[in-house]
């Protein structure tokens, strides 16, 4: 469905991503993994539109989408929940969760609240609240809210797990698994590997801007390179 | 103590208008965060928009109202679209001088097309009043007064409950946000510059029938719609209504006690002691 094939994208002069070759399929979840600088994120901006890739294509649902703005990437289902949330702090709760419809799903947007809101109920109650005042966590749970009222059919989060305490980051990998179980494929940008690995179908590990390693979660938890570089074992 | 609330109502009518001019300079700078420079110029060619209206199509002003409005949002829309964004290529310090540059061309050209002459028009109702009881308050005043007032409510309505103005104000602070939810920021720059122009010229038709035109009227207006919004607060909307409405009861006020033509003094008084008092204006930044 995402189809990424030896993309090459940077800021200015300087490459960050040589040539990365990736896919998503229908409803799975793939955990991209990697060193900080390697390039995830790049990535990410480069799939939604905010970076051009200055070689290689971009094909979703048998689009080519590699040039295409960010709002027709929005309109073609993809969204993308960034690293540092970029919600609207000025705005309440529920004028985000408005604008998360602004290009895509706007006709059923009632009803993609209410279903989000049960998703996450501690938004239900902070309709009103400007987000900025938000906690971390609750920012967290709103950007992803988010990016769900626009009906995507990809999801790309990035670092949904930074910031939180233990005990949310389980809640959030729970829903992850709940998000994907409703249709929608995610593609996970994560530093949390292990948790990552538990949730995800198949993962690709990112290093110095390419695909050094790609397989099945479950083998790839347990390649022992892996293991050295990312859980120190 | 008979003329003190006489005054006051003529200061508000007037003090409607500084308001509706200053809303226009707020949205673009809370928004875009520039100070548009170019605001006065396009006041003025608003005003002669309106003046050659009347006197070469025979349109009153206020029917000319709507046709100007939707005029003046295109012009402000391309101007941003196609040649502020162009030619700043994003960067703020560069997008200051093209306003500035845009103002001082729009003015020569005014200068030269249109010479230096003041001209008035002549309406039927210019010697009407509305007697208020306390105060008789002349027709196009009182016009004013309500017509600014009802296109601030709109504005106020389009900001706080479209999808556009959500647009708006989400842009003004997370423009990268913005872009990852489809909002096209380029385009809401855009709409926000032509929505800030279609308020000069709404202000220019409900001022044109007390008020002159010449190619320096404009600077008049925007020096105190610029105290404005600094008082009300940069990019506060309420701030730029009160803001409006209070200066405009200061000069008429200033004007009673010190002689008519220092009336202005009491307007840079009062900014300077807000200033002093409190920098961040009366009411704070509401959309940045």
């Amino acid at each position: 469905m995402l189809d990424v094939v030896v993309v090459e994208a940077g800021y200015g002069a300087m490459p960050v991503l040589r040539g990365v070759t990736l896919k998503v399929g229908i409803g799975e979840i793939v955990a991209v993994l990697g060193a900080n600088g390697a390039g995830k994120t790049t990535l990410n901006r480069t799939i939604s539109g905010l970076v051009r890739a200055s070689a290689g294509r971009i094909l979703f649902a048998g689009d080519d989408i590699t040039r295409a703005a960010p709002d027709q990437i929005v309109a073609a289902g993809i969204a993308h929940v960034p690293e540092g949330r970029r919600i609207f702090p000025n705005l309440t709760v529920r004028e985000n969760l408005d604008l998360g419809s602004y290009r895509r799903g706007r006709a059923r947007r009632a009803a993609n609240l209410e279903r989000a809101l049960t998703v996450f109920p501690r938004l239900a109650e902070r309709l009103g609240q400007s987000a900025g005042t938000l906690s971390g966590g609750e920012q967290q749970m709103l950007a992803i809210a988010r990016g769900l009222m626009s009906e995507p059919i990809l999801l790309i989060l990035d670092e949904p797990s930074l910031g939180l305490s233990p005990r949310l980051v389980e809640e959030m990998f729970e829903l992850i698994a709940r998000i994907r179980e409703a249709g929608v494929a995610v593609l996970l940008v994560e530093q949390n590997v292990v948790q990552s690995l538990e949730i995800a179908d198949r993962a690709y590990v990112l290093e110095r801007g390419a695909v050094s390693l790609e397989g099945k979660a479950a083998t790839l938890a347990a390649d022992p390179k892996l293991k050295k570089s990312y859980l120190g074992m | 103590m008979s003329l003190l609330l006489p005054s006051i109502i003529n200061g508000l009518t007037t003090g409607a208008i500084y308001a509706l001019v200053a809303l226009g300079l707020t949205l673009i700078y809370g928004v875009l965060h520039i100070i548009n420079f170019a605001h006065g110029s396009l006041l003025m060619l608003a005003l002669y928009a309106a003046f050659f209206a009347k006197t070469l199509l025979g349109l009153d002003p206020y029917a000319a109202l709507p046709v100007l409005l939707l005029g003046f949002f295109a012009l402000g829309y391309a101007l941003q679209r196609w040649v502020i964004d162009w030619a700043s290529h994003g960067r703020d310090q560069n997008i200051l001088l093209v306003t500035l540059g845009l103002a001082l061309v729009i003015d020569n050209l005014a200068l030269f097309f249109w010479t230096s002459t003041t001209r008035t028009i002549d309406v039927p109702y210019a010697f009407e009043v509305v007697d208020l009881g306390v105060a008789l308050v002349p027709l196009p005043r009182a016009i004013a007064f309500v017509g600014a007032l009802v296109l601030a409510a709109l504005l106020w309505a389009l900001v706080g409950w479209t999808d556009l103005g959500k647009a708006i104000r989400a842009v003004a602070r997370e423009k990268e946000g913005a872009r990852l939810v489809g909002i096209r920021v380029e385009h809401i720059y855009a709409m926000s510059f032509g929505i800030g122009t279609a308020c000069v010229a709404a202000a220019a038709c409900l001022l044109l029938p007390t008020f002159y035109v010449t190619p320096q009227v404009g600077y008049a207006f925007v020096l105190v719609a610029f105290t404005t919004v600094v008082l009300g607060g940069m990019g506060s909307f309420l701030g730029a209504l009160v803001g409006g409405l209070l200066l405009g009861v200061v000069e008429a006020l200033c004007g009673l006690f010190l002689g008519e033509s220092l009336g202005q003094i009491g307007i840079f008084a009062l900014f300077i002691l807000v200033l002093l008092l409190r920098p961040t204006g009366l009411f704070g930044a509401r959309l940045a």
